[in-house]
């Protein structure tokens, strides 16, 4: 019960050699991609070094995000069934520093670097020609956008650390009796939803909108910073689930049953939905109202009917694998206890949410010219490698269940 | 509509109940039904009662309507009365999926309640006999089917050995009818318990 994970060789051997491909493409694309050159979009191998370092750092700091969002959520609502697992949620979230921090590097030397060609706003001149990008400029300018990207990440770190104590503390100080105990679980509540508050006015509004959606500064949509946040939840779900079937597989997490499982797995679905709605209602809007201001984003996507663009395919697939494969195999019961096909559809949804935020950042940065090639493959290959190294980190240095939590007993009984 | 014998075995504990189960599952008698007085989490596992097809009918009620949806209106703006709106296409499929969802919701949900009513027997105007008041109240009771060959004798006392606090036989109708209690005297014998 109070064991620690042994990291197997071959988790060592891929989680290292994963780090290796991404920092091996990451020198190849220095030299190859003269990431110092001309930043007007002129260039666009430059451009495209930075525009993906851009999507894979945001991609997966927030996915590595939703596991402390998770075991917020789940505080807050007295939930006990997700106690069994919590540490690998808690394993997950251990990352966000270090993303963050990779993160907070790439955006401010695409910031302070300067590079229009990722976000126009950045082209003083122009913004003071521009009477929409000056009216948004007490917004977008690059003061405001250093000072809130970094006390985003700080926050989240901070009170993702704070709540990762709080559960480790109980470790070595045993079986907690009601009064302690009450009081524990209350402490978890004040600092979950101040993580909450913070969650949501960074995540849930400001962060996608300052990160994502200003690299089209003209275009903007009430519904991106709710769809970029159902998306990374989605995929934070499904990275906790191939977790959870892997440390299974292993024969560890011995409390995890079917049950666990299937509520994970009713979690993907239930998102995969939320976020169809969110792309719906998004794209149903501005499709319906026609506006030239507003179609400009989809058009860059899928272009006219006279002309396709260049990301059709990828805006389409978009659809069927984030939304047609999830409610089809996701729907039985059957499924979503079955360790093959629910690995099998968190690897295909956290996929489809990196090529949905392939879509959302390419388009305006690298425009016509997208590439699918070694170096897109190959810096999420990296950041793959470095969350099992964290992942793996964290549960070797901790034991696995968190066996003096008030609400174990609640999540060992656990009954869907 | 027919009558039938039952055995009916009272328990006040849910802790004895479970173990009853079982043992009466494995002494080969038929349970009819466990009334209890609050949802009791894995009897229905401990009873054998088998998977709902209420989710397969929530599908089919679902598509249909989908499909109910789309062809009308499809139907409609294309054929029947075409319209233009707003320089759209006849069928501008974004437009239409609102109205898609909406409707896929109201017949899986308004099929699923009917469907849940007659697969537990319930309606306005249905009734079914209560073998014991007190089943609403603080007591789990189980019912035992009785066959030709059933003997009541022993499983009053099988039931009462596995820790029933009130046991007794009852001849009652086993399905439902529509009409009033105090009219339908024949439908079962022992008036002084159930109602």
């Amino acid at each position: 019960m109070n064991n620690h994970f042994v990291i197997p060789g071959g988790f060592k051997k891929w989680s290292a050699g994963l780090m290796i491909v991404g920092a091996l493409s990451l020198l190849v694309g220095i030299f190859v991609l003269h990431p110092g050159g001309s930043s007007h979009g002129d260039d666009v191998n430059s451009t495209r070094f930075w525009a993906v370092l851009l999507q894979n750092s945001i991609f997966w700091l927030l996915l590595v995000n939703t596991g402390m969002f998770f075991i917020c959520i789940t505080t807050l609502a007295m939930g006990g069934w997700q106690v069994a697992f919590r540490r690998v949620t808690e394993a997950i979230s251990s990352l966000v520093p270090i993303m963050g921090l990779l993160t907070l590097i790439v955006i401010l030397c695409i910031v302070l670097g300067h590079r229009i060609d990722i976000y126009p706003w950045l082209d003083k001149e122009h913004v003071a020609s521009d009477k929409i990008l000056s009216g948004k400029s007490g917004f977008l300018n690059p003061t405001f956008y250093t000072v809130a990207s970094v006390l985003t990440i700080g926050l989240w770190a901070f009170i993702g650390r704070k709540m990762r104590q709080m559960s480790l503390e109980t470790d070595e100080k045993g079986p907690m009796d009601y009064e302690t105990g009450k009081a524990w679980v209350w402490k978890n509540v004040t600092w979950g939803s101040a993580f909450i508050v913070v969650f949501g006015l960074t995540v849930g509004s400001t962060t996608p909108w300052l990160w994502l959606m200003s690299i089209d500064p003209h275009w903007f949509s009430t519904m991106y910073s709710w769809y970029t946040f159902a998306s990374t939840f989605v995929s934070g779900v499904s990275l906790i689930v191939l977790f959870v079937i892997y440390l299974k597989n292993r024969g560890e997490l011995e409390y995890v049953t079917e049950e666990h499982l299937h509520d994970l797995g009713k979690f993907m679905f239930a998102f995969s939905i939320f976020w169809t709605y969110l792309w719906f209602s998004q794209y149903m809007l501005i499709w319906y109202s026609n506006q030239p201001e507003e179609t400009i984003y989809f058009i860059q996507r899928i272009g006219t009917s006279e002309h396709a663009g260049p990301y059709k395919g990828i805006f389409f697939f978009n659809l069927i694998v984030n939304f047609v494969c999830p409610i089809l195999i996701l729907m039985k019961k059957s499924v979503k206890r079955n360790y093959t096909l629910m690995t099998f559809m968190a690897v295909l949804i956290i996929f489809g949410h990196w090529i949905d935020f392939y879509q959302m950042v390419m388009p305006g940065t690298v425009k016509g010219n997208p590439k699918m090639s070694w170096y897109e493959f190959g810096i999420p290959l990296g950041y793959i490698g470095l969350i099992m190294w964290g992942v793996g980190r964290y549960l070797s240095k901790h034991p696995m269940v968190p066996r003096n939590h008030p609400f174990l007993k609640e999540s060992i009984i656990h009954h869907t | 509509m027919s009558v039938k014998k039952f055995v009916v075995g009272c328990f006040d504990d849910e802790k004895v109940l479970f173990p009853a189960i079982k043992n009466v599952r494995r002494a080969g008698y038929k349970i009819h039904d466990v009334y209890t007085p609050f949802p009791v989490h894995g009897l229905d596992h401990a009873i054998g009662i088998r998977e709902t097809s209420l989710h397969t009918a929530g599908f089919i009620f679902g598509i249909t309507g989908t499909a109910t949806a789309l062809g009308c209106m499809g139907w409609i703006f294309t054929s029947d009365w075409p319209l233009n709106i707003g320089g759209k296409p006849h069928f501008p499929l974004p437009a239409f999926i609102p109205i898609t969802f909406e409707t896929t919701v109201l017949f899986a949900s308004v099929g699923m309640v009917m469907t849940f009513c007659y697969l537990c027997q319930m309606m306005p105007g249905v009734k079914k006999h209560h073998f014991h008041p007190r089943a609403t109240d603080d007591l789990f009771v189980m019912v035992i089917e009785c066959t030709e060959k059933t003997n009541e004798t022993e499983v009053t006392s099988f039931l009462q050995t596995n820790g029933a606090i009130e046991v007794n036989v009852q001849e009652a109708e086993a399905g439902w009818w529509f009409g009033r209690y105090d009219k339908q005297q024949k439908l079962y014998r022992h008036e002084e318990v159930g109602y």
